[in-house]
């Protein structure tokens, strides 16, 4: 374990990224095999990420997209109807 | 390089050339992102659907400004991102800003939280309702330079170049910003597993329970 535990951590996010020198890679990952604490620091930021990527984290309020339509019909009849007056007048 | 699928590409054209009705097929599968971007950003359900509704209509107005030098999601995500923005300029007081400001120059505590258990239970853990909540409730305090940029990266899944671009910052710093928004969110949520963390299910745990 040659790497220093605050080292890996400073590459947590890089690393979840899969944005790493080969060499660094290779250092954090066998600092990985050996260390608990750091891998479970690890999984704990992945699962973040899961947690976020997840559909129901985030939810639409009921009747949105009904009343975003509408409310975007209204919008182009009347930015059409700007357009053709310019055109006519 | 075509980066626009071809699909939203005909509709574009096809848009712009008279065919009006057509915009809400094209924004039809960005609609939730749109809204999910205004509302992390904005906090506020009330706001974030007004805030989507202004930026489909600014979209529509502005359609032949778009070059297609983008994905027209990130397109989109980006007039998203400029709304919340101004909506949240327009709330805040000059002293808020200045704080968050600072915040970049700090050397905070960006360090993660370690926790025994999380291991042993993450199927379980992330199926509960209740930590999702916690991590919306997490990424609302995250101050506002580190979501921004957690929201386009890891919620709205634009790669770094895009992040930067939307942002007006650069990709060295977007990489800097999102480690620490990471890890304040790890730190949130580890104490809340930790609290909640179900019994152990091993022999003896279902002997004595």
């Amino acid at each position: 374990m040659k790497l220093p535990c605050k080292q890996v951590w400073e590459h947590i996010s890089e690393y979840l990224d899969k944005d790493l020198d080969a060499e660094l890679l290779v250092d954090i990952e066998k600092h990985l095999e050996n260390c608990e604490v750091c891998s479970a620091i690890l999984d704990s930021t992945r699962n973040v990420l899961v947690l976020t990527a997840d559909e129901r984290t985030y939810e639409l309020p009921v009747g949105y997209s009904d009343r975003l339509h509408e409310k975007l019909e209204d919008a182009i009849r009347d930015i059409r109807k700007i357009e053709s007056d310019d055109r006519s007048g | 390089m075509q980066v626009v699928s071809q699909n939203d590409a005909d509709l574009i054209q096809r848009i712009l050339a008279g065919e009006s009705a057509l915009f809400h097929e094209l924004i039809r599968p960005y609609e939730k992102m749109v809204y999910v971007t205004l509302f992390a950003m904005l906090r506020n359900e009330a706001e974030a659907e007004d805030g989507a509704q202004d930026v489909m209509i600014s979209a529509f107005r502005h359609l032949k400004s778009f070059r297609g030098e983008s994905k027209f999601s990130t397109w989109l995500v980006t007039i998203a991102m400029n709304e919340g923005r101004r909506r949240l300029r327009k709330a805040k007081t000059a002293a808020e800003d200045s704080i968050e400001t600072s915040l970049e120059e700090r050397e905070g505590d960006f360090t993660p939280t370690f926790l025994t258990d999380w291991r042993e239970i993450p199927s379980e853990a992330l199926e509960r309702k209740e930590l999702r909540g916690k991590l919306r409730e997490a990424v609302d305090r995250l101050p506002t330079i580190y979501r921004e940029v957690f929201v386009l990266r890891d919620l709205e899944e634009l790669n770094q170049e895009e992040t930067a671009a939307a942002l007006g910052i650069t990709v060295g710093t977007v990489k800097v910003r999102l480690h620490r928004a990471r890890i304040m969110l790890q730190k949130s949520l580890v104490p809340y597993l930790k609290q909640n963390a179900p019994a152990r299910k091993g022999f003896f745990g279902r002997m004595f329970q």
